[in-house]
C-alpha cells in the first residue's frame, strides 16, 4: 500500500519515443541536433570574430580587418572561382574589404542585437503580461489597448522615425526593435496567466494567505515559462530579419560597422556582377532565422505536458 | 458542552450576474465546536462551496459577495477584516482542502518547497527548522518516507499521495479551523476510506475543528459528529450525525438517505427525488424543497417554513413538523 514511492534518483532514464520508427527518431534528433550546432557556431563565431576584448585585435576567426579593404583587391570573386585570391575566401566587395571577415563580425552585431532585443522585450512583456492577465479589470483593458495599438503600428515607420530623430546606429534598431516587440509576450503571457489565475494551486496558494505579488512571481511567472523560452526561441530569426531590413534600409548600424543586413544591402546594386557581396551574408541570415525557427519548434514539442509527464 | 469555534449566522453569499442575482447562499446558520467534524451536505450547486469560501472570504470578487450575515471566528467577525488581516487568518487560522488534488499542487515545484512555502510566509524560520517542519507535517499525514517524498515534484505522485500532501500543507500552519471542500471525491473508495481515517486521527492528535462537506452520506457517517443538510441555498436540517441517520425530520434529509443503496436491501429501482434543484436565480415563493416534496401541503408553497428546535442540537425547517 502506497509503499511505491517514485524519486527523482530512480526515476528510469528510458524516453518514450511513441513507437516511432528509427528512421523518424533520427530525423528528430536531427532537427535538434543542426539548428543547436550552427546557433551555438555562430555564438562561438561572434566571441571569437578578433580577440579586441582581451586587447588582441589582430588575433581571431576573422583573416582580416572587416574595416579595412585593400584598394586594388576590389570585387575579386571567392577564391574557388577563376580570378578569386586564396587569401579572400569569399571574395571582396566594393572597397577591397574581406566578405568573409565582414560576415564573420556582422554575426555579433546581428547575434548581440537578437538577444538584447529578445532580453529586453520579453522581460518587459512578461511583467506586464502577468499584471494584466492576473489583476483583470481596468488594468487588463489599459495594459490590453496598449498592447493592440503597438501590434498595429508599422515597426519600420517607427524605425524611421527614430533614425531621424535620434540618428541611425546600432542603439536606435535596438529602441525601434523593443518598442514594438514586447506586445507580443505580453499577448501571450497574459494568455496563461488568465488560465493560471483559475488554476487549482493559485487558490491553494491565496488560502495559505499567499499575497497576490507572491502568487505572481512564485506560482504564475514559473508556470510561464515554457511559453516563453519557445516564444523567445522562435524571435531569434525574426529579430535577426528585422535587424537586416533596418539596416537594408539605411536605419541600422553606421558604416563602416557590418551587419548582415548592410552587406546585403551594399552587395544589392553589384547583383549581376558581384554576386558573392550580398549571397553570404545572405546566407548567414537564412542559417540563423531558420535555426531559430527548428530550435524553437524543437523546445515546442519538447515541453508539451503531454510528452513531458512521461 | 465544549467552545464554539466558528459561529455562522445568517450568511448570505450572492452573485450578481448579466443575468440576475444568484442567491448562492441564502440565509445559512450553524457553528462549529472546538475539536469537532461539522458536515455539510447536500446535492451538487446547493451552495456548500460557496459557503466554504465566503467562510475563507475568497469567492471571486466582484461578482460573488457576502451581502449579510456574520461569520465569528473565536470572537472576531471575520467579515469585517481588511484584506491584509484576513490573510494573517489564511493559512494559520483556517485553512482549506481543494476538491482536485491533480490541480491543486503547482506542477514546477517540489512538494517540499510548496509545504515549506506556507511554513515560511509566517513563521520566519530558518532553513534547517523548515526542513524539520516540513518533515513533521508529511509526518501528520502519514506518508511514507518524508525525507524522499519532499523532493518529489507533484507528477511523480499518485493521486492519494497528492490529495495527502495538499492535506499537509493545509496542516503545516496548525489552523484551528480545515475547511475540506470534498477532499474524497476524487479519490477512490478504499484511498477514501484511509483519508478519512487519518484526518480522525490527526483531529485527535491536534484538536483542529474540521468543516467537512461532501454529498456523500458515507462519509459523513464515517467522519462527521454533527451534520447540516443543505438544499438550494438554504439548511434545511441540523443534527448529530446518530440522529440524523436514526430519525430524520425533514422529507428531503429522509429522501435523500433513500436515494442511497444498501447492503441490506437487494433489488428493485433505486429510490430518486422526482424533479430538478430550483434555480437559484429565481427561486420559488415558500418552501424550497415543496415543489418536489412528495409529502408537500398548500402552506408549504406560500411561506417558508421556520427553523424549529425539535430536540438537543436538532432543528428543521419544515412545516409538518411541530
Amino acid at each position: 500500500m502506497l509503499s511505491i514511492i517514485p524519486s527523482i534518483e530512480k526515476r528510469p532514464e528510458k524516453i518514450y519515443t511513441g513507437g516511432l520508427s528509427r528512421r523518424t527518431r533520427i530525423v528528430r534528433k536531427l532537427t535538434l541536433v543542426i539548428p543547436a550546432t550552427i546557433l551555438i557556431l555562430m555564438v562561438i563565431i561572434a566571441i571569437f570574430a578578433d580577440l579586441s576584448w582581451i586587447g588582441l585585435p589582430d588575433v581571431g576567426l576573422a583573416p582580416h580587418n572587416p574595416n579595412a579593404g585593400v584598394i586594388t583587391d576590389r570585387f575579386l570573386p571567392p577564391s574557388f572561382m577563376e580570378g578569386g585570391k586564396s587569401d579572400y575566401l569569399l571574395g571582396t566587395d566594393r572597397l577591397g574589404r574581406d566578405v568573409l571577415s565582414r560576415v564573420i563580425h556582422g554575426t555579433r552585431v546581428s547575434l548581440s542585437i537578437s538577444m538584447l532585443v529578445i532580453f529586453i522585450t520579453a522581460s518587459i512583456g512578461t511583467v506586464l503580461g502577468i499584471l494584466s492577465g492576473y489583476l483583470g479589470g481596468r488594468i487588463d483593458g489599459f495594459i490590453m489597448r496598449v498592447t493592440d495599438m503597438a501590434l498595429s503600428f508599422p515597426g519600420i515607420l517607427l524605425a524611421l522615425l527614430l533614425a531621424v530623430s535620434i540618428g541611425e546606429g546600432y542603439w536606435t534598431v535596438v529602441l525601434a526593435l523593443s518598442l514594438l516587440g514586447w506586445a507580443g509576450y505580453t499577448r501571450m503571457v497574459r494568455g496563461e496567466a488568465l488560465r493560471l489565475r483559475e488554476s487549482d494551486f493559485v487558490a491553494q496558494a491565496r488560502i495559505s494567505g499567499a499575497s497576490g505579488w507572491r502568487i505572481m512571481l512564485r506560482h504564475i511567472f514559473p508556470n510561464t515559462i515554457n511559453s516563453l523560452i519557445v516564444m523567445m526561441t522562435l524571435s531569434v530569426g525574426m529579430i535577426i530579419l528585422m535587424e537586416s531590413t533596418l539596416s537594408y534600409l539605411g536605419i541600422g548600424v553606421t558604416a563602416p560597422t557590418s551587419s548582415w543586413g548592410s552587406m546585403v544591402a551594399d552587395g544589392r546594386s553589384y547583383l549581376d556582377t558581384a554576386w558573392w557581396i550580398a549571397l553570404f551574408p545572405g546566407i548567414a541570415i537564412g542559417l540563423v532565422v531558420m535555426s531559430g525557427n527548428f530550435l524553437g519548434d524543437w523546445i515546442r514539442d519538447r515541453l508539451d505536458p503531454r510528452l513531458r509527464q512521461v | 458542552m465544549s467552545k464554539v469555534l466558528l459561529q455562522v449566522e445568517d450568511l448570505r453569499s450572492y452573485f450578481f450576474t448579466r443575468k440576475g442575482v444568484v442567491k448562492a447562499v441564502d440565509g445559512v446558520s450553524f457553528h462549529v465546536n472546538e475539536g469537532e467534524t461539522f458536515g455539510l451536505i447536500g446535492e451538487s450547486a446547493c451552495g456548500k462551496t460557496v459557503t466554504a469560501l465566503s467562510i475563507i472570504r475568497l469567492l471571486p470578487e466582484p461578482a460573488g459577495q457576502v451581502v449579510d450575515g456574520k461569520i465569528i471566528l473565536d470572537g472576531v467577525n471575520l467579515l469585517e477584516l481588511d484584506k491584509k488581516e484576513m490573510r494573517h487568518y489564511r493559512g494559520r487560522v483556517i485553512s482549506m482542502i481543494l476538491q482536485d488534488p491533480m490541480t491543486s499542487l503547482n506542477p514546477v515545484y517540489t512538494v517540499g518547497d510548496q509545504i515549506a512555502e506556507a511554513v515560511k510566509l509566517y513563521q520566519g524560520l530558518r532553513d534547517e527548522k523548515v526542513t524539520e517542519e516540513v518533515i513533521s507535517a508529511l509526518r501528520l499525514l502519514k506518508i511514507p518516507s518524508p525525507e524522499v517524498v519532499m523532493r518529489n515534484y507533484p507528477f511523480q505522485l499518485s493521486g492519494g499521495m497528492r490529495q495527502r500532501v495538499v492535506g499537509a500543507i493545509a496542516m503545516s500552519c496548525h489552523p484551528r479551523l480545515l475547511i475540506a471542500d470534498e477532499p474524497t471525491t476524487a479519490l477512490d473508495a478504499t484511498i477514501q476510506a484511509q483519508y478519512i481515517a487519518l484526518f480522525k486521527d490527526i483531529q485527535e492528535k491536534t484538536n483542529v475543528s474540521i468543516l467537512f462537506i461532501t454529498h456523500d452520506f458515507g462519509v459523513v457517517a464515517n467522519m462527521c459528529h454533527r451534520v447540516a443538510v443543505m438544499y438550494a441555498g438554504r439548511i434545511l436540517e441540523t443534527a448529530t450525525t446518530r440522529e440524523i441517520f436514526k430519525d430524520p425530520k425533514h422529507p428531503y434529509t429522509s429522501a435523500l438517505m433513500q436515494s442511497v443503496p444498501r447492503l441490506d436491501q437487494k433489488g428493485g429501482r433505486l429510490y430518486s427525488i422526482t424533479g430538478q434543484p430550483p434555480s437559484l436565480r429565481g427561486l420559488p415563493a415558500g418552501c424550497r424543497f415543496a415543489p418536489r416534496c412528495p409529502v408537500v401541503k398548500p402552506v408549504c408553497l406560500e411561506q417558508e417554513p421556520p427553523e424549529v428546535k425539535i430536540g438537543e442540537g436538532h432543528f428543521v425547517s419544515c412545516w409538518r413538523v411541530k
